[in-house]
């Protein structure tokens, strides 16, 4: 395991497979953390392949107190890339929406996104409405921290914030294609993203085939 | 090393009181500074600040208020302050923050006042539990949609990508860094910038309240990890759509000149917003620190709203 720093978080990211190439990153869903080993779907990438525990799940460090957003996971897997150098990413759910920030946020690291269905994949919708203000309570003493599942589950999602995100990794990466919906179950901002022109639908297989040579083809 | 001048200065301004008490609560592991003014057996008004100032901006204000016969009671925001630095930041962490001061010091409905953020967060938390607030005043925080220049779909997509890039690059420094230190001038002559209308006495009291004296200098309190601006998918108008549910009497405090610091809202704005027991009233020739520029004023506003005039 190797610990990044992120402000004041310890953050998990774990070797699951060496290899030669391009690095594929794994980001799990909420609630979730980084799997013991490569999955199946994943078993034909030929370089390395790593796993990442968000702030606040599997052994990255629990912070205190709440105030996650999907913003600051999303630098969490920029810290990932810093280290990995360019990488293809595959997330479930919450870490779907994060592949696609990032996608955007850091067209030229990332080198395709794929997008898997997983828990946290909804978030909480498209616009606000009426909320409780709610202290979530410690039922267990390991992760993931009950702030994180809070809220997480209540991070807003507007369509066209995830299609703006989208549209930077289409303009921005060279890539043909910088995005992959392998996911079912589409919640308002995933649809939209997958509407985007740059944008295919397919099997997570299909998709990591499609990225393992990615290379710009068109200049940015 | 450098000059730093006025590192034992005692830096007054007429007016300016420190709080008659301060103490910490805990808000779910993180400590919140908190300041009281006035009598502990007067009853509670509660003041919540803005973004990237801090409970002692109301050193002239509270005390005004105190004067009038209110327990007045304020905290720095997480981050902020003499609060903790915490490991994440997020409007609902304000919020339950704010919420563990309210369950600390009133067990009732209460009067409060928000400046700039503090009154987004005012309104919003009116919304979630308004069994909490008697009254609701907010002082030029009440967003409007972002001022949009003309510019082109392909200039809009640069520009965000850049915002973004540069947040992130923010975020990868944050582990190893510290807020510029400075002289106590030249930290109030930078505070200047982003406040261009409060007098530099007022600035330089404000680094002695909001700073502190390193070695190096004087530098902010503030959390170094927090960063001006931003992005996210939080649109201004969510803020305005709570405006009209709310209950309580609402006093909306809006001012003429534009700054950095302002979201520029207009009375116009809000035309069909305002709640059926609220009123807007804007201050002719102020700015966003409307509360700092014409203390008395406000004051008054807020005792004639209260029915304490």
């Amino acid at each position: 395991m190797i610990l990044l720093t992120h402000n004041r978080i310890q953050l998990a990211l774990h070797e699951l497979r060496c290899g030669d190439g391009t690095p594929l990153l794994l980001l799990h869903g909420l609630g979730e953390h980084s799997p013991a080993r490569t999955p199946d779907s994943a078993s034909a990438w030929t370089g390395p392949v790593y796993a990442l525990d968000f702030t606040g799940h599997g052994q990255s460090t629990v912070p205190i107190g709440g105030g996650y957003t999907a913003e600051v996971l999303m630098a969490d897997a920029d810290t990932a890339v810093a280290h990995l150098g360019p990488s293809t990413i595959v997330g479930r759910g919450l870490g779907g929406y994060i592949a696609v920030l990032l996608a955007g946020a850091r067209p030229a690291l990332v080198r395709g996104a794929v997008i898997e269905d997983g828990p946290g994949s909804a978030g909480g919708g498209p616009a606000p409405t009426s909320q409780v203000l709610s202290t979530p309570v410690h039922t267990m003493k390991s992760p993931p921290d009950p702030f994180a599942l809070y809220e997480l589950s209540k991070d807003i999602r507007p369509p066209d914030y995830a299609a703006n995100f989208a549209r930077l990794a289409v303009q921005h990466s060279g890539l043909d294609v910088p995005l992959a919906v392998a996911a079912r179950f589409r919640p308002a901002w995933l649809q939209a993203v997958a509407d985007e022109a740059g944008v295919v639908e397919c099997s997570v297989q299909a998709a990591l085939e499609l990225f393992s040579g990615a290379r710009p083809t068109r200049s940015r | 090393m450098a000059d730093h001048g006025a590192q034992h200065e005692t830096v007054t301004y007429p007016g300016a009181r420190l709080p008659d008490r301060a103490y910490r609560v805990d808000a779910n592991g993180v400590g919140i500074a908190v300041a009281e003014w006035g009598k502990e057996d007067d009853p509670v008004l509660m003041l919540v600040h803005g973004g990237f100032d801090f409970a002692a901006t109301y050193d002239v204000f509270a005390p005004k208020i105190a004067n009038r016969g209110f327990r007045v009671v304020a905290w720095d925001q997480r981050g902020h302050g003499d609060s903790d630095h915490a490991h994440l930041y997020c409007w609902d962490a304000d919020l339950r923050d704010m919420r563990a001061v309210l369950d600390y010091v009133a067990d009732g409905p209460i009067p409060v006042i928000g400046h700039s953020k503090g009154g987004s967060l005012i309104v919003q938390m009116a919304d979630f539990e308004p069994h909490r607030f008697s009254h609701l005043v907010n002082i030029d925080g009440i967003p409007c949609k972002r001022r949009a220049p003309d510019i082109s779909e392909h200039d809009r997509t640069k520009m965000l990508a850049d915002e973004i890039g540069g947040w992130l690059d923010h975020r990868r420094q944050t582990a190893v860094a510290s807020r510029k230190p400075d002289t106590l001038d030249g930290l109030a002559k930078r505070r200047q910038r982003i406040n261009p209308r409060l007098s530099v006495d007022w600035l330089r009291y404000l680094v002695t309240r909001g700073g502190r004296l390193d070695a190096d200098g004087w530098r902010w309190k503030l959390d170094p990890s927090m960063r001006f601006g931003g992005f996210g998918p939080w649109r201004p108008e969510w803020a305005q759509l709570r405006l009209p549910g709310i209950g309580a009497p609402f006093l909306g405090v809006l001012v003429t000149e534009q700054e950095e610091m302002g979201w520029g809202t207009t009375p116009d704005d809000l035309a069909g917003w305002v709640p059926p027991n609220g009123r807007i009233e804007l201050v002719q020739g102020a700015g966003h620190f409307v509360h700092i520029e014409q203390p008395e004023l406000v004051l008054d506003m807020v005792m004639d709203f209260l029915g304490c005039a």
